[in-house]
């Protein structure tokens, strides 16, 4: 999905979507320049503007909480503003005034499009076939996209007990496709093998044969703090799509839990605007509260 | 749910609603999807020292781990393990990851699959079909989670059992004394539940004549029919947040999760605050009147609909 307008990679940062805001002109040039951001890649505002830029062209969006919660409302208003925003809870076209602190809260449901039972939501909504990208986080993402939320260790005397799947393995199998942000890349965060599977992969869910299987495509982008990782190939496993400022494609490579493949037009995520990083600190996140 | 439909009020006290319908050993669901919570119900429970309880919730929240520290909860049956964006439940992964103070038997869903449960108890079907767990290790973690061929010929398809509760409690905006239950913003797994179970106790921040409730029977999500019990207590979801009325208390979510990293002091916060104050309008004394003025939300009144009547 190298050249398709869903990527952002690669892309010159006056490319970017066109915002009135943060643009300058050059007095010498006379040309038009973007203020951009010196954030580190590994800091909350710079993964939430990658994040956001995969949702251009997306319609209806499954928004997790946390880095997806920033992600969405950057895009909303600095990438598209019909993003769709649906929440497990049963939030279906959120308007919120204020950044939610978590995805039942109240003010997910003030001025909403609609309040549905968790019963539509999962069922018509979802399974039905109506989410376009699922935004989840994880605590590790294999080679081929499975994902764990599970249990770090064995699940029967686990080292670490993690959240579960909540809704994620139910979204896995009927978004379209998902978007991973990670907060780690290293080989615990990106094993060449999940410890335990709680959302599995397309690759993996066929392996059980005789069962209907998902409609989903899996974890197509995984956002870590060094790069990009996609995942072109239904069945296929994760590449090195691009490397965020700074980053080698050696240390993104030699920091995965496998041999991680590079991609030919390897490229450099474009940094974040000014106006992307005053947006999330100043009007987005005010408090704080993921932008850690 | 009953079944025997009796005319006439169904309010009583929390007090008396728990003591006469909770039993220890029971399996009790406590729904309310980060919104409407019963914490004051399990608060309850919890001074009337119930245990052995298998609790069902599909998040469980920080009430669930205030169950947990105080010895009331041998058995959970849930689809999310954290409390949201505020991070661990402590006591639940101390007693997971160390069978710390003792071992605590889970049987663990997705959210979809957890709330089928609840449809298939709620509609006395034998098992739930949902298009979840192909290729997940959750059906390994829970055999519960089985597969069937579809007798249609579309391939394998993985079911849940049905939950019948014991006893399902749920917290409403509003009922009336019969038990209509209305309740708007996030509805969760409550009606499901509720007809899933064999008793329903309903708290509500308001009880109202039934004249409220009727003159807007498309918001009654529960009917009178399926509940036991009207309890009316305002602020029965706090720290959780009951929509229109007050807001989530934050700072408390916040709070509970160094609380939790130490049992000692979650044994202590359980014994100043729960056995500490006699019932939930004690606890909310104790809070504060600064505190819950910093709840309160503005008005938003829906637009009102005109159902009509036929005229002459």
């Amino acid at each position: 999905m190298t050249a398709d307008a869903h990527s952002p990679d690669g892309a010159a940062p006056t490319a970017a979507p066109s915002v009135a805001d943060g643009t300058a002109t050059d007095r010498a040039t006379g040309r038009s320049t973007v203020a951009l951001s010196d954030v580190p890649p590994h800091s909350a505002e710079f993964l939430a503007t990658v994040a956001a830029r995969e949702l251009a062209g997306r319609r209806r969006v499954f928004a997790g909480v946390g880095l997806p919660t920033l992600a969405v409302d950057l895009a909303r208003r600095t990438i598209d503003p019909n993003v769709e925003l649906v929440y497990e809870s049963g939030v279906v076209g959120a308007h919120p005034e204020a950044m939610a602190e978590g995805i039942a809260d109240s003010v997910l449901v003030s001025g909403a499009e609609a309040m549905l039972s968790m019963d539509a939501l999962f069922g018509y909504v979802l399974q039905g076939g109506h989410v376009d990208v699922g935004f989840l986080g994880a605590a590790q993402v294999d080679r081929i996209g499975n994902i764990n939320t599970s249990v770090i260790g064995d699940w029967r005397r686990p080292e670490v007990r993690l959240p579960g799947s909540g809704g994620a393995s139910d979204i896995i199998a009927s978004a379209r496709e998902i978007v991973v942000v990670l907060r780690r890349h290293d080989p615990h965060a990106l094993p060449a093998e999940v410890d335990f599977c709680t959302s599995p992969s397309p690759a993996r869910a066929r392996r059980q044969e005789g069962f209907h299987q998902p409609a989903g495509a899996g974890v197509t982008t995984v956002i870590t703090p060094l790069g990009i990782l996609r995942r072109p190939d239904r069945y296929g496993e994760l590449e090195l799509a691009a490397v965020h400022p700074g980053v080698t494609v050696a240390e993104a490579t030699g920091n995965a839990g496998w041999d991680l493949r590079v991609r030919a037009d390897v490229a450099e995520t474009p940094r974040p605007r000014t106006e992307d990083v005053r947006l999330l600190r100043e009007e987005i996140d005010t408090v704080r509260l993921y932008l850690r | 749910m009953t079944g025997s439909k009796v005319t006439g009020s169904k309010v009583t006290t929390l007090r008396e609603a728990v003591a006469e319908h909770v039993r220890d050993g029971m399996t009790v669901a406590l729904e309310g999807f980060g919104h409407l919570i019963p914490f004051a119900a399990g608060h309850e429970i919890i001074r009337q020292r119930r245990r052995d309880l298998t609790v069902c919730r599909m998040t469980p929240d920080i009430l669930t781990d205030q169950l947990l520290v105080a010895g009331c909860v041998s058995r959970l049956v849930a689809s999310f393990f954290a409390s949201g964006s505020a991070g661990s439940l402590h006591e639940i992964r101390r007693r997971v990851e160390r069978h710390d103070p003792a071992p605590l038997e889970t049987e663990e869903y997705s959210h979809y699959g957890m709330y089928c449960r609840y449809e298939a108890g709620a509609k006395r079907l034998p098992f739930q079909p949902l298009l979840s767990y192909v290729g997940s290790d959750l059906p390994e973690l829970n055999p519960r989670i089985r597969a069937v061929e579809s007798p249609y010929g579309e391939g394998k398809v993985y079911v849940v059992p049905p939950l019948n509760p014991d006893l399902t409690i749920v917290h409403a905006q509003r009922a009336d004394p019969e038990g209509n239950t209305q309740l708007w913003g996030i509805t969760g797994a409550q009606a499901p539940a509720a007809y899933a179970a064999s008793a329903v106790i309903v708290t509500v921040e308001e009880v109202v004549e039934p004249e409220v409730v009727r003159a807007d029977p498309n918001r009654t999500l529960i009917p009178a029919h399926a509940v036991d019990v009207v309890v009316e207590v305002p602020g029965g979801s706090h720290p959780s947040y009951a929509q229109g009325c007050y807001d989530r208390d934050s700072a408390f979510y916040r709070e509970w999760t160094p609380i939790s990293r130490d049992r000692e002091a979650a044994l202590a916060w359980i014994d100043e605050w729960i056995h500490g104050t006699a019932d939930h309008a004690a606890y909310l004394a104790k809070l504060g009147r600064p505190r819950w003025d910093g709840l309160r939300v503005a008005p938003a009144p829906s637009g009102s609909v005109s159902y009509g009547r036929r005229k002459g």
